[in-house]
């Protein structure tokens, strides 16, 4: 990413207060002297609000400017406070070095401050886990060119997950300023294009009072559901350009749109068939994006007395409340009259069974009489190239709409149908989904029994190990899994951030950092069940969680494999009846074996492991949380089953 | 993903159920094929089953019929082991292993489980 001076860096850079200020002397004086810079050119690449050299302020050829006061970035960086950004995380770039000396600098390294990444798919991947907690995004620097195509994957996961990202990268649109060499390289006509198909927005502005506007209105748009990343483009001479005496562009009040609700006729008929519903299933997958629209569910599932299915792309529902049926899924699902999905992200593969075989087949699995209803903010906004919207489903009730500010209406209209009737069958129906619910849980615990002892350890002992270490302290999940969502006990939402979205890998470590720099002003244990997989793609973020002193447990699920991978190839591989044995090839991490550990601890964090025996996870977590307690990050390297 | 999920667990819901009279096998070199055929990948490493991947399929697995039937044929997610790549023999062998997994301790005598609040 380190560029070199050039030539460029020895060009007037002249305010009027300030041209006399200059030093002079030197080679680079002589040749930026010798050759002057046409001041139309210079026109060219500034905006209409940024300073031009003056004609009859010119330096003399033994008097060159070389420092200026007010830069353009410093009123960016006016843009990103009034905005309300915490933090920025970025890896270093001369795009957008302007920018970034401005921010540690004139803005004090504050609200921003500037959190240092290894990776520019850490720097998005950790503002899609921060805003998962926080509800709001930070920014996100990078490159318009080469730190953008790094940072690209993690933006597809947060526009596939509907995660606000905002992403500000630097370019230099005008070729007759740039440096000769690596910023051409860097340079690019468009930069926004390359991620476009998964962003909702972006814009390349021109002057300082356009990048006020734009960037107000991109938070805007980033913040109003579907949520989504956006991007700006910041121009390397806008940033570097002396901002004239008096220049004062008008930073536009922040103003959140309240995010779509549902047409009230709608509503009223949703209600109506959840009211006179025998079976009502509610699933929930993206639903409750802040607390309240957890809230809201549980008020929701207890007037109807219905079952809620947590499909966990955020945290939904209290685990442990009677009407979470969860592990009760396909059975429900089958049996249901009436089916309300809310942000539901693949319908069709709720209501349907589909086989992966040679012939890939689907069927049903609802009753043909079954209502769906679909309440989606997805609906909104939908583009053509990435796939990520799933197969069309055929619904009864579609609402594009958000959920969680779909929800008031929706109970409000249930709680008007109520009749003394309904009310004792929903009582009824509440006592059998009790009584179902304590028998799932029973099988579950016994489920978690099988292999407790076994060497790799099993996942659910892991899980199980880990809770008996955390359930008395508030905590946040902040990472994906499935032994975890069953045997712990979550109620708060913050307690668990869902999933990638894209289901790109390597979101998993950077994102349980991102949620844990939003956990750490709230004093909250953060948790982070890691892949080894995952976090090969890129283990710098365990230097970041160092550097920055950010408390996170990250416990790694280490079955040294891609195993989703492992078991696809096995799948080819029956299929053709031939290289049963070879699975491994290609898709394991062994030999050698890494040792996560000690690169934990070469980048400064406290690392215990391997353990392979389920009686030394208990001690070893102890330690780990110890020194999470005093404000460091810890990983416990744990070798596991594969599942 | 999730509807996924659904199918495997419900296609072999039952499979783990009921001890039945099996073809001699060697339970040793049992272990060694469900791990080198792979069969440990959605079941685990001691049959216990894997979340979203494969259900449990010891201790008292069902009958070998049945499984003979399923690994050969199967009705749900499961990738055929045709004969072709995995005999008779080798699946009594796998199936001796199956019978040979040992029942874990029950729920109420593992405190981390028995403890866990709800």
């Amino acid at each position: 990413m380190a560029s070199s001076p050039s030539a460029r860096d020895k060009k007037p850079s002249v305010g009027r207060r300030n041209f006399l200020k200059g030093t002079v002397g030197g080679a680079a004086a002589l040749v930026a002297a010798s050759h002057p810079a046409p001041a139309q050119q210079q026109e060219a690449a500034r905006s209409a609000t940024a300073a031009v050299i003056p004609q009859e302020h010119d330096p003399s050829p033994s008097v060159e400017v070389l420092t200026a006061d007010h830069p353009g970035s410093d009123f960016m960086v006016d843009v990103l406070k009034a905005i309300g950004f915490d933090y920025i995380f970025a890896n270093p770039g001369s795009s957008f070095r302007g920018l970034h000396e401005s921010i540690v600098n004139y803005g004090g390294n504050h609200s921003p401050e500037f959190i240092t990444c290894c990776h520019e798919e850490s720097s998005v991947a950790m503002a899609h886990g921060y805003s998962k907690i926080e509800g709001k995004p930070v920014c996100v620097l990078a490159h318009g060119t080469v730190g953008l195509q790094h940072a690209s994957m993690a933006v597809y996961n947060a526009y596939v997950d509907r995660a606000p990202v905002f992403m500000v990268i630097g370019n230099t649109v005008d070729a007759a300023t740039r440096r000769p060499g690596v910023e051409w390289a860097h340079s690019v006509q468009d930069a926004g294009v390359l991620v476009r198909d998964f962003t909702k927005w972006d814009d390349m502005p021109v002057s300082l009072q356009h990048f006020a506007e734009s960037a107000v209105r991109a938070y805007k748009m980033a913040m109003t559901p579907p949520t989504m990343p956006v991007l700006l483009v910041a121009d390397g001479d806008l940033q570097e350009t002396p901002m004239r005496p008096g220049e004062q562009p008008h930073i536009p009040k922040i103003t959140l749109a309240s995010p779509p609700q549902g047409d009230s006729a709608a509503v009223a008929e949703a209600a109506r068939l959840l009211v006179a519903a025998e079976n009502p299933v509610i699933v929930a997958d993206r639903c409750a994006r802040t607390p309240a629209g957890l809230k809201l569910l549980v008020e929701l599932a207890e007037t109807l007395q219905a079952p809620v299915i947590n499909q966990y792309g955020r945290m939904n529902f209290p685990s442990a409340h009677r009407l979470n049926q969860t592990e009760r899924s396909r059975t429900l699902i089958s049996s249901a009259d009436v089916i309300l999905g809310l942000e539901v992200w693949d319908f069709w593969g709720t209501v349907n069974n589909f086989r992966d075989q040679l012939h890939r087949t689907s069927r049903p699995i609802v009753k043909p009489t079954v209502k769906l209803i679909s309440i989606s903010s997805t609906d909104l906004n939908t583009k053509s190239n990435y796939q990520d919207f799933q197969r069309f489903s055929d619904l009864d009730l579609s609402m594009a709409a958000d959920s969680e500010a779909t929800l008031p209406a929706l109970i409000e209209a249930c709680k008007r149908l109520l009749t003394g009737d309904r009310k004792n069958a929903f009582d009824a129906r509440a006592r059998k989904l009790a009584e179902a619910q304590q028998e799932a849980r029973e099988r579950m615990l016994a489920e978690a029994s099988y292999a407790w002892d076994a060497s790799p350890i099993s996942t659910a002992r892991m899980a199980a190990e880990i809770w008996a270490q955390v359930k008395d302290k508030d905590w946040s999940l902040v990472s994906n899994n499935a032994w975890a969502q069953r045997l712990w006990t979550f109620d708060k939402h913050y307690q668990y951030i869902g999933g990638s979205g894209g289901a790109g890998v390597g979101y998993g470590a950077p994102a349980a950092l991102g949620a844990a720099v939003a956990n750490k002003k709230y004093g909250r244990l953060s948790i982070n069940i890691q892949n080894d997989g995952d976090l090969m793609y890129a283990p710098g973020v365990l230097w970041t969680s160092a550097h920055h002193s950010i408390p996170l447990l990250s416990v790694m699920h280490n079955n040294r494999a891609y195993h989703q991978e492992v078991m696809h190839l096995q799948r080819m591989a029956n299929r053709h009846q031939r290289g049963i044995t070879t699975a491994e090839i290609g898709t394991t991490i062994k030999n050698p074996n890494i040792d996560y550990a000690a690169m934990a601890r070469s980048m400064g964090v406290h690392g215990e492991g391997p353990i392979t025996d389920p009686n030394d996870l208990a001690p070893a977590l102890k330690r780990a949380l110890e020194a999470v307690s005093r404000g460091e990050p810890a990983l416990v390297d744990v070798v596991t089953q594969p599942r | 993903m999730r509807g996924l999920i659904f199918t495997i667990l419900t296609s072999w819901a039952l499979f783990a159920q009921t001890p039945t009279s099996a073809p001699p096998g060697n339970a040793q070199n049992g272990r060694k094929l469900f791990e080198n055929y792979g069969c440990y990948q959605c079941h685990g490493r001691e049959a216990q089953g894997g979340l979203g991947t494969g259900p449990r399929l010891g201790p008292k697995p069902i009958a070998f019929a049945a499984v003979q039937r399923y690994v050969r044929q199967p009705t749900g997610q499961m990738p055929p082991y045709t004969a072709k790549v995995v005999s008779d023999k080798d699946l009594a062998d796998i199936y001796a292993f199956l019978q040979s997994v040992k029942q874990p301790p029950a729920v109420k005598q593992i405190p981390l489980l028995s403890n866990s609040p709800q």
